[in-house]
């Protein structure tokens, strides 16, 4: 971990531009500057989680070309399951993930066995009804077990302590942690899509469904797997999410904005791309926050609406249409 | 019925007033080379829908080693051994074309994806496709992609092996080291169902022929004799001499 540091450091100085800073120029810079500096790179960390929100929404719909509005909401169930478990054995929120990880997967694999399956087909109406009522139900569900106050996870002195990188300028350690997390998420997918039987199941179902099924692939098994791996990676969203930021039921929809902004930005069915797209989004909001607390979400989609203009195939499209 | 591998039992489907198949009754013996004909729409390939599963019956029933597997599904079916080409080739496009071998070996024959590579790669060289392992299974031309279908379809270690218009568009000598490939299949144990417009392809590689008309088998026999009946030559013949093309 702290060999990445230098290295986010060195990048950062080197590839941004900055009114008055040029490459090199690392010890001479002034207050104002150090505090850009750290704007960007706070964005490019909280990027880090809205890439793990894209993450699991990219993979269900290049699988099985579903869109799930629900995706939010799960992200935000995924909270609060980690609430109950913190509470009830009085752990740290991240060694919840032990539990919280396989109990979101498994919920996704029922879901998708019981509920998802039925609603797939030639048409892409009946999902997106489907996972919207599903939206509604989770925020109702949530507000009605937990009401409506804020909530929020306490990591601990994790969450405080920092690392110097020098130049005044210093790194939270969990949000560090999250973004290390949120690349791992994405090589790991990677990993898998190309490398492993699994992948290539998905790979192969995504292509062609009938055909799939006749070389003795279970379509459904296939999706319930996907569903299940998209909702362990919400997990992991879910709680980090919890420990960086107040909760509460109603915050889903907004998650789904930013990981669909992240998706399209990045380029449909590409993962390294939700990476970039999730990057994108967080440094928009990090220096729309900083000119003015108020610009904080707009600054981030007026970032993705100008790179929809100028490329709407997002920056690394890997699937057509 | 204990020496038939595949048997299909009074099998009947229609779309709307189309009728494909009336009550048809038609067993593959273990190990043979069935060759079937017919003229254009006349649901021969509704019938290989129908044995893979991806066609329900409206009436009869279908036996795989004695099981009826009438509402077994198609991925099971396929575990247990019947595999199909398509006559338009359907690759999965977007992987290479080892990976489509792996993916059909793997999971089609219930194995672990290492114990497979080393298969997949004899098959690519039986079916003359080594050269193009890792390329993407979308770019390649239509002779490639038929052999890729036959290709893959092995891989899934099928008992039987149902082609679908695999010569279709092939030159002559291409022809030649199909039917070849055929006989090499079929010789070590596969048994075989072939539709195919190519007649003499078919008759080289077929122990026996049936004649697809109207929804009924309307002849049955060594191939060879079959293809001189009169019923035959007037309905099936008659139509390629118009000029009317391949298809089912």
């Amino acid at each position: 971990m702290a060999a990445l540091v230098p290295a986010i450091h060195a990048l950062l100085v080197t590839t941004t531009w900055m009114p008055g800073i040029k490459p090199g120029m690392t010890t001479e810079r002034t207050g104002c500057d150090v505090e850009w500096l750290n704007t960007i790179l706070q964005g490019v960390l909280l990027g880090g989680l809205y890439a793990m929100f894209a993450a699991g929404l990219s993979l269900i719909f290049g699988v099985m070309r579903l869109v799930n509005i629900a995706h939010g909401d799960l992200i935000v169930l995924a909270a609060y399951v980690a609430l109950v478990t913190v509470e009830t054995l009085g752990i740290n929120p991240l060694t919840s993930l032990v539990i919280v990880v396989p109990v979101m997967a498994a919920l996704g694999y029922i879901l998708q066995r019981v509920l998802l399956n039925r609603t797939l087909g030639d048409d892409l109406l009946p999902p997106l009804l489907v996972t919207f009522g599903l939206s509604v139900i989770i925020q109702n569900a949530l507000l009605q077990f937990f009401t409506a106050d804020s909530r929020k996870l306490n990591a601990g002195d994790i969450e405080i302590a920092s690392i110097q990188i020098g130049g005044g300028l210093a790194v939270g350690v969990l949000p560090l942690l999250q973004f290390a997390l949120a690349v791992a998420v994405i090589a790991g997918l990677q990993w898998l899509f190309y490398r492993t039987a699994l992948g290539r199941a998905f790979r192969a179902t995504s292509d062609d469904q009938p055909v799939a099924q006749l070389m003795g692939l279970n379509n459904a098994h296939v999706f319930a797997l996907a569903m299940a791996l998209s909702l362990a990676v919400v997990a992991l969203a879910g709680v980090l999410l919890a420990v960086r930021a107040n909760f509460d039921p109603s915050i889903g929809p907004a998650r789904l904005i930013f990981g669909f902004e992240a998706v399209i930005i990045g380029g449909l069915g590409s993962l390294w791309g939700t990476l970039a797209g999730g990057v994108i989004i967080g440094v928009a909001q990090a220096i729309g926050a900083k000119l003015d607390p108020g610009w904080n979400l707009l600054a981030g989609h007026i970032a993705f609406l100008i790179v929809l203009a100028l490329r709407p195939q997002g920056l690394f499209p890997k699937v057509q249409g | 019925m204990t020496s038939s591998i595949l048997t299909l039992s009074k099998i009947s489907k229609r779309f709307g007033a189309v009728v494909i198949a009336d009550g048809i009754d038609l067993a593959l013996a273990q190990g043979e080379a069935l060759g079937i004909i017919g003229p254009n729409g006349a649901g021969k390939t509704t019938l290989f829908g129908i044995m893979t599963g991806t066609v329900p019956p409206d009436a009869g029933q279908v036996f795989f080693d004695g099981a009826d597997i009438t509402r077994t599904t198609p991925e099971r079916r396929c575990r247990m051994g019947i595999a199909r080409s398509f006559q338009i080739p359907q690759p999965f496009g977007g992987m290479t074309v080892f990976e489509n071998l792996v993916v059909a070996a793997a999971f089609g024959g219930g194995k672990r994806e290492r114990d497979v590579y080393a298969r997949c790669a004899a098959l690519l060289e039986q079916c003359g496709l080594a050269d193009r392992a890792n390329r993407q299974a979308g770019s390649l031309t239509l002779l490639d992609r038929k052999r890729l279908e036959l290709a893959r379809a092995l891989a899934t270690s099928p008992r039987v092996l149902l082609l679908d218009e695999v010569a279709g568009g092939l030159i002559e000598h291409e022809t030649a080291a199909l039917v070849a490939l055929v006989k090499e299949v079929r010789a070590s144990g596969v048994s075989i169902i072939w539709i195919e417009h190519v007649v003499h392809a078919l008759i080289a590689a077929v122990d026996r022929l049936v004649v697809l008309h109207g929804g009924a088998l309307i002849a049955e026999g060594a191939p060879a004799e079959v293809i001189r009946r009169p019923q035959v030559a007037e309905i099936y013949m008659g139509m390629e001499d118009l000029g009317i093309e391949a298809d089912a």
